[in-house]
């Protein structure tokens, strides 16, 4: 059974069961890295992308439910050769230590600021509680994206 | 396949040869065709002729070229037996090899832990890789660079005196040679000398320097960083299905009707074994989940009592060691103190649950892709686990998620290799699942320690008697029994006896001998913890992280009967000047002197060199506690270090703010739970670490410069002072020591009303 | 005038210059005599009223004089404050324990809880003894102003002289914090305290309740700490016209808190499994019951404090409470089943499979909900079956639109339920799709929620806010972090 879905701004057909959770089509059949398998059981907040204006756990999300709807993920954000504000800002903060957890603080982050670009360090810290990370770079993560609203507000 | 890391089609000998240039597209399918015979570097490595007559891994592999190769386009590669881990160590050794050679450091090629290609440098643990293969590549590169000058003096008939090495040139006047132009043949293939001629620290224009680490844009864009990101043509996905507990075995389980779910290609039953094998992760999952539910499993309580785990653990059989004795009697002791310390069983926690990428080649070669801590010591063991020689199994690295010791990597790899058997040819993905990430994993070893001590009329320390009762905090491959699923097979590996040493770096004792003190008297036994109820191995900073939770929360004690303020009290007994420096920088990092009692807050201070022989590191906390639910929240951190020579001011400082707070949700937080058959701490629910909700709103890391000194290490260090500063803190904000990590709010609630009100 | 000083000086000055009843406009010589008599009359009439209620000032505990406790006693007012759950109201998500400064509110206006902690300028530090017991038994300060119930005095007023000692010494123990809260924001009449009294002349039934000879000295404890300290009949009793609590109607539950729907404690409890006093003592104490799912909303925060309480007295209100509900239909719970092996693959359960033509929620269950909920895996770790749920058998799906929209955040360092939210993943339509599934399915012989999808609109827009709080009772950010706008 296939599945339309828009993902990054493209429109791609996916041959899976329509149980599939969204994220093991992003990684295998996309081939697009961002999103991690954490948990599994939307405990973690590696594999968070957007849906629309949505941050979601695409680990527990079937692709089902996504049809007609607007996937984001890591990529969308820029590229290494052109990296966008949010990742220009975890690059500058040296925002990673194993940088697993870190897509999907990203995908959190930027959902926060499409809706409050002007997020305190408070608003972030809220913002970001689903996320976890084990290397303990969280004060590095938090600085990156509030060098992020800086950036954002100025260009 | 351009996800395929690096290219390998050709052998090192091949390279260092210079018979191939590096072919940058790679198919692991290709490879594994065309491999050819494993050349002699994934032989055991020589045995050096002087243990320590080289620069630091210099020693076991003591080859120029084993470290350094330049092409004849002039491409620089480097090769290390350490591992990326998330600590930037591939930054700061491209920064080493680029400050001696004079070079951009991006223009080099990095190759690290391969069983083909790299040194054998074991382990990439115990925050050794900058001391060992830091200093080696560091002295090479410099050796290197004095082999071309001399070369080039002879070519350009020059005094070498007057020739420079700059930007992949030696330079001398207007005339010039590139180093590509410079070798031939075997010109690096030389042995490496005991003294090499360093930039010295004034003239560093690479190293000491924050050069920003070379794989972030990657993991920020989504670049192949992972072992998880891997996925050749052709990869099919492969999941275990575990016993429920450790002595669990399968007494049936239905794998025909698996056989028949949809994509599955393979189910493997081998005694106690079961995976699945399909063609979609998704279908691999499903199989996973419908075989476990299927299966039927004999089960044993074997299992401690949690609830009375340290009783249980001084319970156990024990061999008992001096780790140091000044062989004095304490004199002088005008006022005692006596405590005993638990700690529970701790987990790595890896965000991502291990991973590895196996195939069996047509040549019988099993190439894995592993995020193993240890390259040569798991290909050694997976080969035995499968009957092969050595060389019939090549084990690459590839980065993981953070796994902070020995979690499952090297059991992913061996699943793998077993999964890559079952379906010759096929490249094998093997994802464990959170649960059996949780539930599987070596925990850091639960422990007791008991500490009786004592303070002279001079206020100093007179006694100082410590006891631990600890497992080994290792049982790494090596031996086959080391690997999870090899012990469940039809015919098992079982686990090696763990082997009690103590070493002057220690394991389950690290840091138990006092030596960060000049004490008059000490006497520190371990009481070696022969039995392993719950699996356990390394655990960042190992022992040490309770030993000085123990051993710091105890001086700050001693402190208390001396009247004498905690920074003080270290800072005039500390043995070493860079002690004392560490400990003065932490504490006017916080403003120690000028702190002022807040009603509900506390400050702590510890102080530790890490190992006794690695990076000093002193910290300073402060600590808030709801004196209503007796809730902790760190509030602020300083810490101080010294690591020596500074390769990467930030990476130091990420390591150590990263080992501040990973320590810190270790003491507040965390304990493995089980009950007298299983392990019930199967994922985030269970096993509660730091969110952001109890993020400090400050950490500052001061760095100790340290010109021309060696290379320490960071990533451990903050470990064990971070968790007695807290300690300490919570002691100065409500009155009462806490000894029974985790120091969680029902604990510190307790406290609170065990005693009279303070304020 | 400031707020605050009507506030302060309202039980002194009465009316002041504002009040309509003097500052209309002109009117004829007539109807101004008539005018004067009534405003003679009232202000004789307020004079004696306020006479009558003037309650005086208990004089501060001198500076320096700071009275001390035994271990025992604070210990003791430490279980009882938990039981009072004095900390959920009287701390904001960011402030100081105990300081005060949430805001509550009311259809009279917000009310800001106050400082009890025993700072002298801010908090209750120089309050005595008495006057914390007549604050907590009569609904007068210290300075002899009167409370708004929003403090629960009607329940508190029940509470023994030695428990309230008990209480004074544990809140006096605790960490002094200077912080002033916000002053109320009262329209006019509720903005003077004295009127207050009036409304105690008529709801405030004074005194410790005796004890009911039929019953056993468990019941009776119970009884006492469920309508006394642990007030909770504030939230689970609807209130009148003048927000007092409905007498005859006690435990009927009703009103949203939050963004919550309170359950019923009494017969007519939605749970479809009967509570027994084990079961809910244990609920009480660790926040779920395997057989009835986990506490979320605001009675998370009592939950996370009745762990802290004694246990004995929280098995107390669990028989008082349980025979609240005695005469309910509910049949008793199945037993619970074995649990499944955990570790062997994940905890969750092979895809369901659903016929196409089942509908759009059957779907959306299957695939969405079902991996936790059919995995056997028991609560608070695993998803309640949803033929235990007191969410799907009430007859308001408020909770379990919240609780599927936005889950069950986790707390800080504690083992305790957790449940991802799906705001981001279901449309309206899904959401509607999903609640008429789980109701027909789960909920069989219960009429369909006719509110379901008004009630979805209006909490995925955000016109009802829902306040999220972790197991530990600690106020967390929805995720996202505001409620979604209407998806497609």
């Amino acid at each position: 059974m296939s599945i339309q879905l828009n993902v990054n701004g493209q429109d791609e057909t996916i041959d899976s069961a329509t149980d599939t959770p969204l994220l093991y089509v992003l990684r295998n059949d996309l081939r697009l890295n961002g999103a991690k398998f954490g948990c599994g059981l939307g405990q973690c907040g590696a594999c968070t992308v957007i849906a629309d204006d949505q941050p979601i756990f695409s680990c527990v999300t079937p692709i089902m439910m996504l049809e007609g709807r607007k996937i984001r993920t890591l990529e969308s954000l820029g590229t290494e050769e052109h990296p966008g504000p949010l990742q220009q800002a975890f690059i500058d903060e040296q925002a990673a230590q194993c940088g697993y957890c870190i897509p999907g603080m990203m995908m959190r982050a930027q959902a926060l600021l499409e809706r409050n670009p002007k997020a305190t360090e408070a608003e972030i810290r809220v913002a970001l509680e689903p996320n976890l990370c084990r290397c303990g770079t969280h004060m590095r993560i938090i600085r990156a994206v509030l060098r992020a609203v800086d950036a954002m507000a100025g260009a | 396949m351009d996800e395929l890391r690096e290219p390998r089609a050709i052998t090192r000998r091949q390279l260092l040869a210079g018979t191939g240039a590096f072919i940058v597209s790679f198919s692991l399918l290709g490879m594994a065709r065309g491999q050819e015979t494993p050349p002699a570097a994934v032989m055991p490595a020589p045995a050096p002729a002087s243990p320590s007559a080289l620069p630091g891994d210099l020693n076991i592999d003591p080859m120029l070229d084993s470290w350094i190769a330049i092409d004849a386009d002039n491409q620089v590669t480097v090769f290390t037996g350490k591992a990326e881990l998330g600590q930037g160590v591939k930054t700061a050794i491209l920064q080493c090899a680029a400050e001696e050679l004079k070079i951009d450091p991006l223009t080099i090629k990095l190759i690290t832990a391969d069983t083909v290609l790299s040194p054998n440098e074991g382990y990439t643990a115990g925050s050794m890789s900058m001391s060992m293969s830091g200093t080696a590549v560091r002295n090479a590169a410099a050796q290197v660079r004095e082999l071309l000058i001399a070369k080039a003096a002879t070519q350009l008939k020059a005094d070498p005196t007057t020739l420079t090495a700059q930007g992949g040139q030696i330079v001398g006047g207007p005339q010039s040679l590139t180093y590509g132009a410079l070798v031939t043949g075997e010109t690096l293939h030389v042995n490496a000398q005991p003294t090499s001629k360093l930039t010295p620290t004034a003239d560093f224009t690479v190293m000491g320097t924050s050069l920003p680490r070379v794989d972030i844009p990657g993991i920020v864009t989504g670049a192949v960083t992972y072992v998880q990101d891997l996925r050749p043509d052709g990869m099919l996905h492969g999941r275990v299905v575990r016993p429920p507990s450790y002595t669990a075995t399968l007494a049936d389980a239905d794998t025909a009707s698996i056989e028949k779910m949809p994509g599955v290609v393979k189910v493997i039953r081998d005694g106690s074994y079961l995976a699945v094998i399909a063609q979609q992760e998704w279908q691999a999952i499903v199989a996973m989940r419908t075989l476990a539910r299927s299966a039927k499993w004999k089960e044993q309580a074997s299992l401690p009592d949690e609830a009375h785990l340290p009783e249980a653990l001084k319970a156990l059989a024990v061999e008992d060691g001096t780790v140091a004795d000044s062989n004095t009697t304490p004199t002088g002791v005008v006022q005692t103190f006596d405590a005993s310390y638990t700690r529970p069983y701790q987990m790595h926690g890896s965000i991502g649950p291990s991973c590895a990428l196996g195939q069996l080649g047509s040549d019988g070669v099993t190439t894995i892709y592993t995020h193993t801590q240890g390259v040569y010591p798991d290909h050694a063991a997976i080969a035995q686990m499968l009957g092969v020689d050595q060389t019939k199994v090549h084990c690459i690295h590839m980065q993981g998620s953070g796994c902070y010791g020995h979690n499952q990597a090297d059991d992913a790899a061996a699943d793998a290799a077993l999964m890559a058997r079952a379906v010759p040819g096929k490249p094998v993905r093997v994802q464990f699942m959170r649960e059996q990430e949780h539930a599987w994993e070596p925990y850091g070893p639960g422990m007791v320690t008991h500490f009786t001590g004592g303070v002279d009329a001079n206020g100093k320390i007179a006694q100082w008697d410590y006891e631990l009762w600890s497992n080994s905090h290792n049982s790494r491959p090596g031996p086959p029994g080391a690997l999870l699923s090899a012990r469940y097979l039809a015919t098992p590996f079982p686990q090696d006896p763990q082997v009690f040493s103590i070493t002057p770096t220690g394991s389950g004792d690290r840091n138990s001998d006092p030596l960060g003190y000049s004490l008059p008297q000490k006497h520190v036994i371990w009481h070696f913890i022969k039995d392993q109820p719950l699996r356990q191995s390394a655990l960042r900073s190992l022992g040490a992280f309770f030993n000085l939770f123990s051993m710091e929360s105890s001086v700050d004690e001693m402190a208390r009967l001396a009247g004498v303020d905690p920074v003080d009290f270290r800072l005039t007994q500390a043995a070493d000047p860079r002690g004392a420096e560490v400990i003065r920088r932490a504490a006017s990092s916080f403003d120690w002197a000028g702190w002022t009692p807040v009603p509900g807050r506390g400050r702590g201070f510890a102080f530790a060199r890490y190992e006794n022989h690695a990076s000093y590191l002193a910290i300073a906390v402060e600590i808030a506690v709801n004196t209503d639910t007796g809730t902790v929240r760190l509030v602020r951190a300083n810490a101080a270090i010294d690591s020596g020579e500074i390769v990467n001011p930030n990476g130091i400082r990420n390591q150590t703010e990263g080992g501040i707070l990973q320590s810190m949700s270790w003491t507040l937080y965390e304990a493995v739970t089980f009950d007298r058959t299983r392990i019930t701490s199967i994922d985030w629910q269970t096993y509660p670490i730091l969110r952001f909700g109890g993020v400090p709103d400050s950490i500052e890391v001061d760095i100790v410069p340290q010109p021309g000194q060696p290379f320490l290490g960071a990533g451990e260090a903050a470990q064990g002072p971070t968790s007695a500063a807290i300690a300490n803190a919570i002691r100065d904000a409500i009155g009462v020591r806490l000894y029974d990590l985790p120091l969680t709010a029902d604990k510190v609630k307790a406290a609170l009303l065990s005693v009279p009100a303070v304020d | 005038m400031s707020p605050e000083a009507m506030q302060k000086d309202a039980h002194l000055t009465g009316n002041s210059g504002r009040s309509p009843a003097v500052g209309g406009p002109r009117r004829t010589r007539k109807r101004r005599w008539s005018l004067l008599i009534i405003v003679v009359v009232v202000a004789l009439g307020a004079v004696a009223y306020f006479a009558l209620v003037y309650k005086p000032a208990i004089a501060p505990l001198p500076e320096g004089q700071v009275p001390t406790f035994g271990v025992a006693l604070v210990a003791k007012g430490s279980s009882l404050a938990s039981i009072g759950d004095c900390a959920s109201c009287h701390t904001t998500a960011t402030g100081a324990p105990l300081a005060g400064g949430l805001p509550v509110p009311t259809p009279f206006g917000t009310i800001y809880s106050s400082n009890i902690t025993p700072d002298r300028e801010t908090g209750i530090g120089t309050w005595t003894e008495a006057a914390f017991a007549r604050a907590l038994q009569e609904g007068v300060n210290a300075a002899g102003h009167y409370l708004y119930p929003a403090f629960p005095f009607d329940h508190f007023t029940h509470v023994t002289a030695d428990d309230a000692i008990a209480l004074y010494a544990y809140l006096m123990t605790r960490d002094p914090v200077k912080f002033t809260p916000p002053a109320n924001q009262l329209g006019f009449p509720y903005n003077i305290r004295t009127i207050m009294a009036g409304w105690d002349l008529l709801f405030l039934k004074k005194g410790v309740i005796a004890a009911d000879p039929n019953q056993n000295a468990e019941w009776n404890r119970g009884r006492y700490l469920v309508e006394g300290l642990g007030h909770c009949g504030s939230c689970h009793t609807p209130r009148n016209s003048l927000g007092a609590e409905d007498t005859g109607d006690e435990y009927a539950g009703g009103p949203v808190i939050d963004g919550w729907y309170v359950y019923a404690i009494n017969d007519t409890s939605p749970a479809p499994f009967k509570w027994d006093a084990d079961g809910l003592a244990g609920y009480l104490r660790t926040g779920f019951s395997a057989q009835h799912g986990a506490s979320f909303g605001p009675m998370a925060q009592v939950t996370a404090r009745l762990g802290e309480a004694s246990d004995a007295d929280v098995h107390a209100m669990g028989v008082y409470v349980a025979s609240l509900m005695a005469r309910s239909n509910a049949p008793a719970p199945p037993p619970l089943p074995a649990q499944p092996i955990l570790t062997s693959g994940d905890s969750l359960a092979p895809p369901m499979v659903v016929d196409v033509s089942a509908g759009r929620g059957a779907t959306i269950y299957a695939a969405v909900c079902s991996s936790c909920h059919e995995s056997g895996r028991l609560p608070p770790f695993g998803g309640i079956d949803f033929h235990d749920s007191t969410a799907v058998h009430a007859d308001d799906p408020q909770n379990i639109i919240d609780m599927v929209l936005f889950g069950l955040p986790a707390g800080e360092g504690r083992t305790f339920a957790t449940m991802p939210g799906f705001a981001g993943t279901l449309s309206q339509d899904d959401m509607v799709a999903l609640l008429t599934y789980l109701r027909t399915t789960f909920a069989p012989g219960k009429p369909a929620w006719s509110s379901a999808a008004s009630l979805v609109a209006s909490t995925m827009s955000g016109a009802t806010p829902v306040k999220l709080y972790s197991e530990d009772g600690v106020q967390r950010g929805p995720s996202p972090v505001n409620p979604p706008g209407a998806n497609p």
